[in-house]
């Protein structure tokens, strides 16, 4: 790890204004930014840590809107009542991810900036093969070497990476804003919008950006819609715990009517599923909620709508499975969050 | 207004129950520190990225990777390690049961709760993850969720045992967190 200078914030507004200096990154609880400085996927001359503002790590409801901090860690938001009964999903995603040690460091506000966990591209330096994020224009080495977990959504040519966030993916179907601070003051980014396919990037002419995020901005918190709706969190991985998504699903479903005879059969009035681990950024299945209202919360009348949603799906020659595996995925989270199994 | 960066960092903190002030390289990890500067050797450098657990020590009672944490992120905070995990017996919460051992000398005199019930169940076998299974059952017994096998088996998974010890350590937790006031002992 190189030497850095180092200091404490004493407000997000100072830690804001160091970064304003390209040459510095801001650390909350560093579990991601220490193993990007050994693989020299950063290298900053000064780090400005935040984690000292107290007032970033509050969880709290305002109305009908909860708000947590970007440096509340994910075992606080897992276990918080406030989250566990407004947003369980999210409670569910903080807690299925990483471990038990790791959770307690780990922050909302930089667990959304993790990067991806493809083997070529976290490689230490120097790099004994191309990849388009660590050396710009290179290419990908994973498309035409192997990449079975990779994106089967919004990937080029350049790179096929999905993003592994847990959280993100149910901050993302809870229609969660993002509070952002930065050199033009503070502002707001939808997190069904926050990350972006690698299509997406290109289009706007920045093929290796991942998220909406200007340089210089600093997440300071979350506000979500308080919810009751039932939700769940679905996370399909390789060990029961402490992995990664190989696919993963958050949904939100209200049904019609009362629930005599349990929840199997009865019709659905809402329902918001997203898919995780399956492109660069969550992937809220739009057209899937636009179909589902009317809908009996059955495994038969759920598949054909999810699949109709994942139509575009391009998968990769080795990553097909992951088509079929992100439809289950998104069947049960349904499932579970209607109460049906 | 200018932040102050320095290269150089004055770091008071608690360690095994010992107040002490350092000054440390910003880019210092807790793990470094404890092993190469203050000699304690117990929580070990396995993976150096998060992955294995076996630097596991408590910072203000809560559980966390030693490999992961800076030195400058512990200010003002309360380290304890495997080797004062003795010290803390009978220890409420925020102390170390009054005792103020030298934090690199062995404490000595008798075994945590854990760290007997690990010996009684045979909860090792080469013994390399045990310091961190150690650290990490005290804040797991802690925290409440050492209550059945499969919430022990969830609550543990950051601590990898490539001896595969597993049934061994989750008896042993569970057994830990039966005796009274084991929860008492996280060492806050």
């Amino acid at each position: 790890v190189r030497d850095f200078a180092y200091a404490r914030a004493g407000t997000a507004e100072a830690a804001a204004g160091a970064l304003a200096d390209p040459r510095t990154s801001v650390i909350a609880g560093g579990t991601e930014l220490l193993n990007w400085f050994r693989l020299g996927i950063a290298a900053p001359d000064r780090v400005v840590d935040i984690g000292g503002l107290d007032e970033l790590r509050r969880i709290d409801r305002d109305g009908d809107e909860l708000r947590i901090g970007a440096l509340a860690t994910l075992n606080e938001i897992g276990e918080h009542p406030l989250v566990t009964q407004a947003a369980g999903a999210l409670a569910s995603a903080c807690l299925q991810a990483a471990s038990a040690q790791i959770r307690n460091r780990a922050t909302i506000g930089g667990n959304v900036l993790q990067r991806t966990r493809c083997p070529y591209f976290r490689a230490e330096e120097p790099l004994p093969w191309p990849c388009s994020k660590r050396d710009p224009g290179s290419g990908c080495t994973s498309l035409a070497g192997r990449h079975e977990r990779q994106a089967i959504f919004g990937w080029t040519q350049e790179c096929v990476a999905v993003q592994p966030s847990d959280p993100a993916v149910a901050l993302a179907m809870l229609d969660a804003q993002a509070d952002v601070l930065g050199p033009a003051g503070p502002r707001t980014i939808p997190m069904r919008e926050f990350h972006l396919t690698q299509r997406e990037a290109a289009d706007v002419g920045q093929p290796m950006r991942e998220t909406r995020l200007e340089p210089g901005e600093l997440i300071t918190g979350y506000r979500l819609p308080v919810s009751a709706d039932g939700q769940a969190y679905v996370k399909v991985r390789e060990r029961a715990s402490y992995e990664y998504a190989i696919v993963s699903a958050a949904a939100a479903v209200r049904l019609d009517g009362a629930r005599a005879g349990g929840a199997r059969g009865q019709r659905i009035a809402t329902a918001r599923v997203a898919l995780g681990s399956v492109a660069q950024r969550p992937w809220r299945l739009t057209a899937a909620e636009a179909g589902l209202p009317g809908a009996p919360l059955t495994r038969e009348a759920l598949i054909p709508v999810i699949e109709r949603a994942m139509a575009d799906a391009v998968p990769l020659p080795q990553n097909g499975f992951k088509v079929l595996m992100a439809r289950n995925a998104a069947v049960r989270a349904l499932l579970t969050a209607g109460g049906a199994r | 207004m200018t932040l102050d960066f320095a290269r150089r960092v004055e770091v008071p903190l608690r360690l095994n129950g010992r107040d002490l002030t350092t000054v440390v390289a910003p880019r210092s990890t807790l793990l470094d520190w404890l092993r190469d500067d203050i000699g304690l050797t117990g929580a070990k450098k396995g993976c150096n990225e998060g992955a294995c657990g076996t630097c596991t020590v408590l910072v203000d009672g809560r559980r966390m990777n030693g490999c992961l944490t800076l030195v400058v992120q512990c200010a003002g905070r309360s380290v304890t390690t495997v080797e004062g995990l003795a010290a803390m017996r009978g220890a409420g919460p925020g102390g170390t049961g009054g005792g103020s051992p030298p934090c690199t000398e062995k404490v000595g005199g008798e075994l945590h709760p854990v760290q007997r019930a690990f010996a009684e169940h045979d909860a090792f076998q080469c013994g390399y993850c045990t310091p961190g299974q150690l650290m990490s059952a005290v804040a797991c017994i802690a925290e409440g969720h050492a209550t059945d096998d499969a919430s022990v088996r969830e609550w543990m998974s950051g601590n990898i045992c490539r001896c595969s010890a597993y049934p061994q350590i989750t008896e042993a937790v569970l057994a830990a967190a039966r005796e009274p006031a084991a929860d008492d002992r996280a060492g806050r």
